[in-house]
């Protein structure tokens, strides 16, 4: 195990992070504050509560939630993206390092960097309505399992792009919609019996859902199968990531 | 082990179908400068790029001190530094901060002092805190060389390491490369310039669409394909070559002040001592004469015409 050359990258990611200080942590910091007013304040003043809990509160699960799938994305697909445009990749596939060593970096990175903008987030929404955490170990979990998953989604999908609209696509076109039409800002127990069904078709569902729960004891699907769906995508985005380095896809010519 | 890198049956075809190395066979020895050089296209960085482990062999087997580049590749790559052909850097990095990262990439404990000294020799401590982005060409070609051997590499890769490079900044690399090999490290270097490899090299190979077409002593190769000519300059000119020296098949300049010969050095006899006896009673005298040797270069050009 090259533990030197895990360090080396984590630290060279999250030094990145610092440097795009603004960026990575500000900027989704005011854009959550904005839907938290749009929504929790000037639509939540017309619906009083969900299940006993102000809709103010009840958002905050499926808003730290909403970064958390969006900056964990974007954060791991941009990392390894980035060497691979500008040719600094050279460096990584010629260092004695496991494709492994080289994920669990990038993965790493990512993870954190979304794992301490939802905890920020927390707190800032904190400011906004009360919260209470119902479990905080669950919580934890989610967020970090969570963040995890969705950075290896977003580190397959940075390998996968080749320019930078496909490195844009995803996020777009799937993670942002599928959140919010995953009962971020909604029970999906509001919706008609048609739609409830195909909603159960959106994985982030399952997320929003167990996530939820560990704040309110509020959940659309039982906690156990939020979970386990959760562990599902990392298995799945796991096998794509050994398959990527058996093949050399998209990294080596 | 005296050999190095043992390159075996390589060969290469890229996904476009094209194939850019055709069964190659290389060996490099323990401490040699080995100059690699071919024309543009000739397969040079495909090359270095397998041995290096950026680029997936389609066929044969590499061997970096003995260990296969991709069963072991962490015990072969951890010996290598790889300066690549383009300059590829970290825009927004310290030149510190690339360097120190080079070193943990390929395993090795942090060490500060080291670092210091590497980027000293190849002047660039002053800029240790500078952004990448803003040190000149020169510069970042140095600290490409500086990261590479971050890691205190046994075999350096110099992918054309002077190309677009000015006469200054190629002569201090000469000499930071004789220093590497007085050092112990063995250096591979592509080149196109042929007075590079010539300078530098211990060994040169060339290479030609995929084929290595010879690899050679640098002075063997001078001594089995050096031409030599001679050049007489005549006290009276001469309006043409008598026949009687047609034999010998020399040039006369135009303004027929200039008798050249040339002769393969290589041969038993190169007929110098035939030739002034002959001019000697054709009474052709001259007030001076000198010799030059082809150039790499000319040897180069005779080789490719005759792989054709
Ligand atoms: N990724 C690739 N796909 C297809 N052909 C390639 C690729 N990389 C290089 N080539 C071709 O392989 C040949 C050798 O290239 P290269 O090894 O870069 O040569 P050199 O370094 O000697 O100039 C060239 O004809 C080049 O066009
Ligand atoms: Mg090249």
């Amino acid at each position: 195990m090259n533990l030197f050359a895990i360090r080396a990258i984590y630290r060279f990611e999250m030094a990145r992070t610092r440097r795009t200080l603004l960026q990575s942590i500000v900027s989704p910091v005011i854009s959550t504050s904005l839907y938290f007013v749009v929504f929790g304040a000037a639509i939540g003043s017309r619906i009083a509560e969900v299940d006993g809990v102000s809709y103010g509160a009840f958002i905050v699960p499926g808003l730290i939630m909403l970064s958390l799938l969006t900056q964990s994305v974007a954060n791991a697909s941009f990392g390894i993206y980035f060497p691979k445009f500008t040719g600094t990749i050279y460096e990584l596939l010629s260092a004695p390092v496991s494709y492994l060593e080289i994920a669990a970096s990038y993965v790493g990175a990512a993870a954190t960097k979304s794992i301490l903008l939802g905890l920020i987030i927390l707190a800032t929404a904190g400011l906004f309505v009360p919260i209470r955490v119902a479990h905080p170990f669950w919580m934890i979990l989610f967020l970090v399992l969570t963040a995890v998953t969705f950075s290896l989604f977003g580190f397959i999908i940075g390998i996968w792009a080749d320019n930078f609209e496909k490195l844009q696509l995803v996020p777009l076109l799937i993670i942002t919609p599928l959140t919010f039409l995953g009962g971020s800002f909604y029970s999906i127990s509001m919706l008609p019996p048609v739609w409830r069904t195909i909603t159960l078709f959106n994985p982030v569902v399952y997320l929003v859902s167990g996530f939820r729960w560990s704040f309110y004891d509020l959940a659309d699907v039982h906690v156990g199968v939020s979970l386990g769906m959760t562990v599902l995508f990392l298995a799945l985005f796991l096998m794509i990531v050994a398959w990527i380095f058996r093949t050399g896809y998209r990294l080596k010519t | 082990m005296q050999n190095i890198i043992s390159v075996s049956g390589l060969s290469k075809t890229y996904a476009s179908g094209f194939q850019a190395l055709k069964s190659v066979h290389l060996d490099i020895r323990r401490g040699e400068i080995f100059a690699l050089l071919g024309p543009n296209g000739a397969g040079k960085t495909t090359l270095i790029s397998i041995i290096c482990g950026i680029v997936n062999a389609s066929e044969g087997e590499v061997l970096v001190d003995g260990h296969d580049i991709v069963r072991d590749y962490r015990a072969a790559r951890s010996k290598i530094g790889l300066v690549p052909q383009e300059l590829t850097t970290d825009a927004f990095e310290s030149v510190w901060a690339t360097v120190s990262f080079s070193r943990g990439l390929f395993g090795r404990r942090a060490d500060p002092a080291y670092l210091e000294k590497v980027l000293r020799d190849l002047s660039l401590w002053d800029k240790k805190d500078s952004r990448i982005l803003t040190l000149s060409g020169g510069m970042k070609r140095r600290l490409l060389i500086a990261k590479a051997l971050s890691h205190e590499p046994q075999i350096l890769f110099l992918d054309e390491p002077t190309a677009g490079v000015d006469v200054n900044l190629r002569r201090d690399m000469w000499q930071l490369v004789r220093s590497l090999q007085a050092a112990g490290v063995t250096i591979i270097l592509t080149t196109h310039y042929i007075d590079e490899a010539e300078e530098m090299a211990d060994r040169i190979g060339v290479i030609s669409r995929g084929e290595i077409v010879l690899v050679e002593e640098k002075s063997e190769l001078m001594r089995k394909l050096g031409k030599k000519q001679m050049t007489l300059q005549l006290q009276s000119p001469l309006e043409r070559i008598p026949p009687g020296l047609d034999a010998y098949r020399l040039d006369l300049s135009s303004d027929g002040s200039e008798l050249t010969y040339t002769y393969d050095k290589q041969a038993e006899r190169t007929g110098i001592i035939a030739l002034l006896r002959d001019l000697n009673d054709a009474e052709i005298a001259f007030k001076d004469l000198h010799t030059t040797q082809s150039s790499l270069e000319d040897i180069f050009v005779t080789l490719l015409k005759d792989a054709k």
